[in-house]
């Protein structure tokens, strides 16, 4: 056992004026800070102990016999021909299919009441890829980590494939027979044992249907359940304005945000817009510095905290005191509050920047604050004089909105009583998601016909008397809004792989109907699209719809080719309702802020292991959400932004919280990889939880995240992390109170990547202020010498055609991983599962490095993603032995994986640790509906071979092919590397840096730009652009010295 | 004691020495030889398909453009095999009796499809795009030889890495005009390499010899 020393890191991180020992700017870890000598070791290992090394138990002689045996085998195998191949061409080709060149059609992604417009590439029928819609008018293109992990999930090769009854393999005819007599016998009943249950549904179709039967049934009931909400949201809306409104953003128009624990660029119907918009705010060049302001208060890190210009950690249950405060600042008639001691200052400066910026301010509340919060936020956005311009109120996209809890909370009593006598469950999992004093699962015990509908033979089906098979979006016919409101119609890209149905076919069957997917669907816009129609019912009436010139369409066909072929319903999205504060809106609000935070500090117990009077707070989790992504290797392995865990969930507590408990004292945390285990009691339950020492927790508050300890959830998904479904009530879903925490002498291994790839802290990120930028543009570009390139024993290279390059800006970035995801999908990236990341062997080419900058109890944080540099001196190139990299003629650093004979000696030399080799045979050769994903243009590596990242290679030369073909110079902007499609912000600019016109090559030029580890003349096509923060002097006092970022 | 070996022993290490590094290298130049012959590359053997197909009949006898089957040649990276229907398209008229045909009459019939056996199979860490070739003057015969004549089919090169790369060095040498890529028995009416360069010119060829260019 060995000392971490959180005073001493403290102590180290505030000496930062150059006398004695200092500490470092930026850090990722407490272990790099405390300079453990395990760190050190690592630091100075190219791989973690055992990554690089042989250990299986055979002894050394076992291992020259059976590699004698594989070399005098394969030596054998290579003697062999190739096996013959096949082709099997079309009877009749289909048109517009041309083999070799992938098709791209428009549909959404349809995920927990919203949609995300996706493009997607299909290679023989076969989806492979999914790219953003750009010419969609709400989020412009962008998408997220999980519409990117969405074509993994549709080959997932443990989704359920037939029709289960009682347990048994059944026909689908005896299921919709069953339907159809319970549906026609519900009639008589006029319905009043039939429920519904479904997850948020935007579609407007399958609305329409239910509400049909819904009319046709008065006495049945609709339920709509997502475990992570915007139920509050809602509340609030009709707290403050007498109905369920949506907020919808426009941070375009915004000079000064504040944020009450929302995560408004990460999370929720609009974060791919807001994150885009809140980009193009903050971009800065020289004499145009204007940019917005966004203050975040908030009860555990998140993405747009990251983003923040001022962030305060508060506990969950003092931002409703804050919330007050701030608004009664603001003069909003009836608030009242007593900011927290910790945040009086950050009150009164948002309450002046606030009012400074009338117009162009706004104020957001997150989920996880009660609905009074909310109210208080419209209420300062209507005293704000915002409404309208930064923000705007529409209905809202899902078309049966409630609060979510407490109508599920009725509907297992109802099910309790036995008065439910046909449930049918659409696309949802409560057995697993819902708050566990809800007990579902028995309570579902008690319904005659329960029906569940799921992608997965998940919890829920495993309590169902009938399980069906659910269709991928990529396989069915749908329609769907956008947090806008705007209603793509999904279209399939493949036939459905297994014996599926969509929810418009259950419910059909329920109304007597057998009907397809596509009959529905077209059915419903027939009867729509010219306005003749008023019965769209919840789906919301359409009016005449017209192209996006404002032209009618002139036939249905017309109509139907067009927005199938742009991927939205032009004119669909909500127009802005004019809103009015209800009287007594905001004096329901200080009840709920008056819950004070005096009343319930941190009582430590006698013992020096256990502290009590603890909070709860509940998030979705970052990778798998709510638990439905739990089956996905794709975002299971992907680190999560903060704790960079991966394949786990961990508590969080901050590190006084961790010092009280005794953590500090005998953590014998081995690199990130080794973490304690403690009880965690409320209410006299008891869950072991690993616990992890998060930078910027607030002090007495424990972060769970939602989604894991899954026991149906299929092969990759079962067994893993810790359910924190069992702390959640329906009555406090998101916010819990007096917690405790015992620690335990036992250790819990994760799989975590935040040590992993070190670059020896030397002035990787850069930030600077708005003042020093205005002072110094070029502030970035001082915080190392950089060689002339003259400095060079080796000649220059030339390049007379391209020179390819990417810029990263900094400022953009707020570390989503819908890039990582992308790069996975994009270029056929193994899963190697959670042992192999605790080695080390993790196979992404892109990594997000997050850095935290000061103090451990209140940092900064910045993210940087670091795929290869493409070096024009690339210390890789030189050590290879056999010429399996290689320099290209257009600035490429490509890597032959035929040559590669598995040195390793390229990645020893790469300073920017982005070279992975395959240790094992990571690539899985054998599932056939994998194999479908794959795409056809990157070769699949095996065992023994390095790999990089190739600025998509494939995309480069195929559009340089186009290119000739057509005669033609390729166009900047034409080549869309994975990682830049998919980004939301914006942040990634790839192009020829021999066109001084190009995008890149200006991003090059910028003053921000510089390039990572320079110093050592590499020369890295790959520069960054430095982060400007924007802070309130009156805060942050403006630092005397240059920008921080690293040592002259 | 006498000695073991006798003076003339010498000779035979002398002999050894020399022959050794002989052998060592006739085992070499034999394993080089090897790796190039047909035996390994499949070059020159005829393939066994379904149907017997003759391009001598077709191309040779009807002069059937290449494109009227390998529709996208000049469109994308795969020439294709043509789907059952364009074999319809004149076997519907003609020959409608043949027993030879009837593996495609049941395949339109069926709508199973033809399982040709490949001929020409690079290996799957390289990526050849057909229309790139076509483009800069690459012709057919080029790389796949006289497929007006031959009345089965096999293929004509190496399709070895070595082969690929003499044209990517130095493409003037093969090069020749747009027009005349889909002609068979083509002759340069004049000096190979004079036409070959102004042709790189004219089509602004690059000689791309970059790993990326193919593997990836």
């Amino acid at each position: 056992m060995r000392d971490i020393d959180l005073s001493a890191i403290r102590a180290r991180l505030a000496k930062q004026d150059g006398t004695g020992q200092t500490g470092p700017a930026f850090w990722r870890s407490l272990d790099e800070v405390a300079e453990t000598p395990e760190f050190a070791a690592m630091l100075h290992r190219e791989f973690p102990e055992g990554a690089s090394e042989f250990t299986d138990p055979a002894g050394r002689r076992d291992f020259l016999r059976l590699m004698g045996a594989s070399i005098a085998l394969a030596g054998a195998a290579a003697c062999t021909r190739q096996p013959t191949e096949h082709i099997v061409p079309y009877v009749k080709a289909p048109e517009d299919l041309v083999p070799g060149k992938p098709l791209f059609f428009a549909t959404a992604m349809p995920f927990a009441g919203t949609a995300v417009p996706v493009l997607v590439e299909s290679h023989m029928g076969r989806p492979t890829k999914i790219e953003p819609n750009p010419e969609h008018p709400f989020t412009h293109g962008g998408t997220d980590l999980f519409a990117q992990a969405s074509v993994l999930e549709l080959y997932d090769p443990d989704r359920s494939q037939t029709v289960m009854g009682k347990g048994e393999i059944r026909p689908w005819s005896e299921l919709s027979l069953a339907l159809t007599s319970a549906g026609a016998g519900q009639k008589g009943a006029g319905g009043g044992g039939l429920r519904i249950l479904s997850g948020a549904v935007t579609s407007p179709t399958l609305a329409a249907q239910i509400q049909g039967l819904l009319t046709a049934m008065p006495q049945a009931k609709w339920i709509q359940y997502e475990a992570i909400g915007n139920d509050n949201a809602r509340a609030g809306s009709k707290l403050a304005f007498g109905d369920y409104l949506e907020p919808v953003y426009r941070l375009d128009q915004a000079d000064v945000i504040l944020s009450l624990d929302a995560d408004l660029l990460d999370a929720g119907a609009g974060k791919l817009r807001y994150a885009r918009d809140f980009a193009t705010r903050r971009q800065v060049v020289p004499g145009q510095t204007a940019m917005n302001r966004l203050y975040v208060a908030e009860s555990s890190p998140s993405n747009t905290g990251s983003k923040s210009d001022h962030r305060l950690s508060l506990k969950a249950r003092e931002i409703p005191a804050l919330a007050g405060a701030i608004a009664a600042g603001l003069g909003v008639a009836g608030a009242a509050g007593q900011a927290p001691a910790s945040a009086t200052a950050f009150a009164t400066e948002v309450v002046k920047d606030l009012q400074a910026h009338r117009g162009r301010a706004l104020v957001v509340a997150g989920e996880r604050q009660p609905a009074a919060v909310h109210a208080l936020a419209h209420a300062m956005n209507a005293a704000l004089g915002s409404v309208g311009t930064t923000v705007v109120y529409t209905q809202t996209p899902q078309a049966n909105p409630g609060e979510g809890f407490a109508g599920l909370r009725d509907l297992v009593n109802e099910m309790n009583a036995g008065t439910v006598a046909v449930l049918v469950i659409l696309g949802a999992n409560p057995v697993f998601t819902a708050p566990s004093d809800l007990k579902f699962a028995s309570a579902m015990g008690k319904v005659p016909l329960s029906v569940h509908l799921g992608l997965h033979r998940d919890e829920t089906a495993a309590h169902s008397q009938w399980h069906v098979p659910e269709t991928h979006y990529l396989e069915t016919w749908s329609d769907a809004r956008t947090g806008d409101g705007t209603v793509t119609v999904c279209q399939p890209l493949i036939e459905p792989m297994y014996e599926c149905r969509s929810a418009h076919e259950l419910v059909a069957a329920l109304s007597g109907e057998i009907k397809t997917p596509l009959e529905i669907v077209q059915g419903f816009w027939k009867a729509n699209w010219d306005g003749r129609s008023a019965s769209a019912g919840a789906g919301g009436a359409f009016g005449k719809l017209t192209d996006t010139t404002g032209v009618d369409f002139a036939t249905f066909e017309k109509f139907w080719r067009r927005v199938l072929h742009d991927g939205f319903v032009p004119g669909t999205a909500f127009a802005p309702k004019p809103v009015a504060l209800a009287a007594g809106a905001v004096a329901a609000a200080p009840a709920a802020a008056a819950v004070s935070p005096a009343s319930s500090g941190v009582v430590p117990n006698s013992s020096d292991t256990s502290v009590g009077g603890l909070e709860v707070t509940f998030h979705a989790d970052p990778s798998v959400y709510d638990g439905r992504f739990a089956n996905n290797g794709w975002l299971q392995e992907l680190p999560k932004p903060f704790d960079k865990v991966c394949w786990d969930n961990v508590a969080y507590i901050s590190p006084r919280t961790a010092e009280q408990l005794g953590v500090g004292e005998r953590k014998p945390v081995v690199y990130g990889v080794e973490v304690y285990l403690a009880n965690l009691t409320v209410n006299g339950h008891t869950l072991q939880v690993p616990l992890w020492i998060m930078p910027g927790q607030p002090d007495g508050s424990i972060a769970l995240h939602l989604g894991y300890g899954r026991t149906h959830a299929g092969r990759i998904g079962n067994g893993l992390g810790y359910n924190a479904n069992f702390f959640r009530y329906s009555s406090t879903p998101w916010v819990l109170q007096g917690a405790s925490l015992t620690l335990l002498d036992q250790i819990y291994n994760v799989a975590c990547t935040q040590g992993h790839f070190q670059m020896e802290n030397r002035a990787l990120i850069r930030v600077g202020t708005r003042t020093q930028f205005e002072h110094d543009p070029t502030f970035a570009q001082h915080m190392a010498h950089v060689p002339k390139p003259d400095e060079s024993m080796y000649a220059p290279w030339k390049y007379e055609g391209h020179a390819w390059g990417m810029a990263i800006d900094l400022n953009s970035c707020n570390g989503c991983n819908a890039c990582v995801v992308a790069c996975v999908a994009e270029n056929n990236i193994p899963v190697v599962g959670k042992l192999q990341v605790m080695k080390g062997r993790e196979m992404h080419w892109l990594r997000i490095d997050r850095y935290w900058e000061g103090s451990p109890d209140a940092p900064s944080v910045h993210f940087q993603p670091v795929a290869c540099q493409q070096c024009e001196n690339a210390p890789c190139e030189v050590v290879c032995p056999v010429g399996a990299t290689v320099h290209s003629d257009e600035g490429l650093n490509d890597m032959v994986y035929n040559r590669c004979v598995g040195t390793r000696y390229c990645s020893h030399n790469c300073p920017y640790k982005v070279r992975r080799f395959n240790f094992l045979l990571y690539a899985d050769w054998d599932t056939p509906t994998l194999k479908m994903q794959r795409n056809p243009d990157v070769t699949v590596r095996s065992r023994g071979v390095m790999e990089k990242c190739t600025y998509c290679v494939q995309r480069i030369n195929t559009a340089r092919q186009q290119a000739k073909i057509e005669d033609r110079k390729i166009k900047d902007g034409e080549i869309v590397t994975a990682c830049e499609a998919a980004c939301p912000t914006q942040a990634i600019v790839f192009g020829d840096l021999n066109d001084k016109n190009s995008r890149v090559a200006k991003a090059h030029a910028d003053p921000r730009s510089y390039g990572l580890l320079a110093e050592l003349n590499t020369r890295p096509r790959t520069t960054y652009l430095a982060a400007v923060r924007n802070p309130n002097t009156a805060l942050t006092p403006e630092p005397a010295g240059p920008a921080t970022g690293g040592h002259h | 004691m006498s000695q073991i070996f006798n003076r003339s022993a010498n000779q035979i290490a002398r002999f050894s020495l020399v022959g050794g590094a002989l052998a060592v290298g006739l085992v070499a130049w034999l394993g080089l030889l090897l790796m190039r012959s047909d035996f390994v590359t499949g070059a020159n053997a005829n393939v066994t398909q379904p149907v017997q197909f003759s391009h001598a009949h077709h191309v040779g006898g009807l002069g059937i453009d290449c494109r009227y089957c390998h529709t996208t040649v000049d469109s994308a990276r795969f020439a294709n095999i043509p789907p059952t229907k364009t074999c319809m398209n004149c076997h519907s008229q003609i020959w409608l009796t043949s027993s030879y045909l009837e593996p495609v009459r049941e395949s339109f019939r069926t709508g199973q499809s033809l399982v040709w056996n490949r001929v020409h199979d690079l290996p799957d860490f390289v990526y050849f795009n057909h229309s790139v070739h076509v483009k800069k003057g690459v012709g057919c015969e080029t790389c796949h030889g006289r497929i007006d004549q031959m009345a089965g089919i096999y293929q004509a090169s190496s399709l070895q890495m070595e082969w690929c790369i003499t044209c990517h060095r130095a493409p003037e040498q093969f090069l020749r005009p747009r027009e005349a890529v889909y002609q068979m028995g083509y002759h340069p009416a004049g000096d190979q390499l004079t036409i070959g360069r102004d042709l790189v010119k004219k089509y602004d060829v690059k000689s791309l010899t970059s790993c990326s260019t193919c593997h990836r």
